[in-house]
């Protein structure tokens, strides 16, 4: 019981300064109170596991999590390498140019999209991730399977995306372009393709988790000593929880950067469009 | 017939694909077999081979077809070899977790819509958290309920709630965010209560909104059950199914589990699809 007042007197203190900041409104203020909710929860894990002696293998604190961040660089930067950069950016990009060049090339033909739109939907919502152990044999173990899955993965969306981002502009921007006496090539490059950007960029968005997931799931199916996927599931094996939270937090930076990385390149490329205006 | 006759070109399309892509990839193996046996490697004999082979790279469509109804119909449902039963295993957690998922996710929302501390706490972390792989956690989530002595449905259930969960509250928040400041100084006008104006007109206008989100949960959580399948230890599902197949090469295994999954999954999102037509309906919101 004496353990429990502390953390209640911080939960409510925490509580009620953020109500007390909601009042208020402003940008500074809204990101310090999600940033005082953040530090918050932190706290109160922290609290929670030392005052109760939550074993290790359940939940370990925050600070043993980042002591094991801490001393295991190396190793770290090792999976991030293998998983990330190798697997699901170099999926990420094979996939996606696949998908708007598939986009592109079915453009002409009203037949094959009405024949791949409601395909193409219907497999952005399958369980992909359970086409990884074929990739896995067909690929091998290293990083080449796991970019497979990737590509697998981010395919449809993107596609789905894409079709629907080229259907965007109206007729009259079309006659306009038309009346320039603009060829195909050129009305898409210079109206379709940026009229269509804000619907890729979604997909492309979208797809970013996902590629994460299908690298980091394939490599359960087997791999290489490294990788990010293996590691969680042999620290697991060997209940060494600090260091699967230290590759948890790995995951979560490398999916917000690539994420945030994207989403920078949307508002560089589409700062004409509503949703990007200040 | 307009509409599907362009759908039935592409699936005959990938169906011809995927066989000629089999005989392409069980060719090696099927060529050394043939000079094994020293008989001539003539071209019917590699076809017949590539088509039939007991572990090929690439199962031909009508061996997965064949293994699919061994699995649900050639069974009893009770039998570890039924797919069936392998299915229902992954369909309860999937069920029990998306349960779990839509009613935390909507009960958080309507914290969130009329707690401004809560929207601006809890929001940018649930946004957020949408680019992190959750998927990645859920070995370990096995294993720490493990540890802790709980095992069967409710890890499994959790991973999928965890799924379901986000797209849930981001639509739900989203639809009860949707009647306008007209709307609601009407209700004002008429002195509705807070919980008047929650039932009577924040609700029915986030309906549209929960069914979208609600179909995207319903595939997530089916294949965070999948997932959640995957580490060690478990023998039934559709998940250990596709790892006990890797495990021992049987392509024809996985390639039938892979289709029971999909067409659960399709099978999920269509009765979703239908309860949302059926409601809107009534509720005269369809369009």
């Amino acid at each position: 019981m004496s353990a429990a007042l502390p953390i209640l007197a911080v939960w409510l203190g925490a509580w009620g300064l953020n109500s007390w900041l909601a009042r208020f409104d402003t940008r500074a203020s809204r990101l310090l109170v999600a940033l005082i909710f953040g530090a918050s929860i932190l706290i109160l894990w922290e609290m929670i596991v030392r005052a109760y002696d939550v074993p290790q293998v359940i939940l370990p604190a925050p600070s043993q999590i980042a002591t094991a961040f801490a001393n295991n660089l190396p190793l770290l930067w090792g999976d991030f390498v293998q998983t990330i950069l190798n697997g699901a950016l170099s999926g990420w990009l094979i996939g996606a140019a696949a998908a708007i060049g598939t986009a592109i090339a079915i453009d002409r033909s009203p037949f094959l999209q009405r024949g791949l739109l409601p395909i193409g939907n219907f497999v952005a919502a399958l369980p992909i991730v359970g086409i990884a152990p074929i990739l896995v044999m067909w690929f091998g173990f290293d990083w080449q399977s796991k970019a497979a899955v990737v590509v697998v993965m981010v395919f449809f969306p993107i596609l789905v995306n894409t079709i629907a981002g080229l259907a965007a502009t109206d007729a009259l921007q079309r006659d306009l372009i038309a009346t320039w006496n603009a060829g195909y090539w050129q009305s898409l490059w210079k109206l379709r393709l940026p009229a269509a950007l804000p619907f890729i960029f979604n997909g492309l968005k979208i797809s970013t988790t996902l590629a994460l997931i299908g690298a980091i799931v394939a490599e359960f199916f087997g791999s290489p000593t490294r990788g990010m996927g293996f590691r969680i599931s042999t620290a697991v094996g060997q209940l060494d929880m600090p260091l699967v939270w230290a590759e948890i937090v790995v995951a979560a930076l490398a999916g917000s950067a690539f994420y945030g990385i994207v989403a920078l390149i949307e508002a560089r490329l589409t700062f004409w469009h509503p949703s990007q205006r200040k | 017939m307009i509409r599907i006759l362009p759908v039935l070109t592409v699936l005959l399309a990938i169906v011809a694909i995927w066989y000629v892509a089999a005989f392409a990839l069980n060719r090696p193996w099927a060529e050394r077999q043939l000079e094994k046996a020293g008989t001539e490697v003539t071209f019917p004999a590699l076809l017949a081979d590539t088509m039939a082979q007991e572990r090929p790279v690439l199962p031909a469509p009508h061996q997965v077809a064949k293994g699919l109804w061994e699995g649900i119909a050639g069974q009893k449902i009770t039998s570890k070899r039924s797919l069936v039963w392998h299915a229902w295993v992954t369909l309860s957690a999937t069920l029990a977790g998306f349960a779990i998922g839509t009613a935390a996710g909507m009960l958080l929302a309507v914290g969130i819509v009329h707690s401004r501390a809560m929207d601006q706490s809890v929001m940018p972390w649930a946004v957020a958290s949408q680019t992190v792989p959750i998927l990645a956690i859920a070995p370990m989530v096995i294993v720490v309920m493990a540890s802790a002595g709980v095992t069967g449905l409710l890890p499994k259930a959790i991973i999928s709630a965890w799924l379901s969960f986000f797209p849930v509250l981001v639509g739900t928040v989203k639809g009860l965010r949707t009647p306008d400041a007209m709307q609601l100084d009407q209700m004002r006008s008429w002195n509705a209560s807070a919980s008047q104006v929650f039932w009577r007109l924040r609700l029915p206008s986030a309906m549209p909104y929960l069914f979208a989100s609600l179909k995207v949960a319903i595939a997530a959580s089916l294949v965070g059950a999948i997932v959640g399948e995957l580490p060690a230890g478990a023998t039934a599902g559709l998940g250990a199914r596709l790892l006990s197949g890797s495990y021992y090469g049987q392509t024809v295994q996985i390639w039938a589990a892979l289709f029971t999954a999909a067409a659960l999954a399709a099978l999920l999102v269509l009765i979703v699809g239908w309860i949302e037509r059926v409601t809107l309906r009534r509720m005269g919101l369809d369009r």
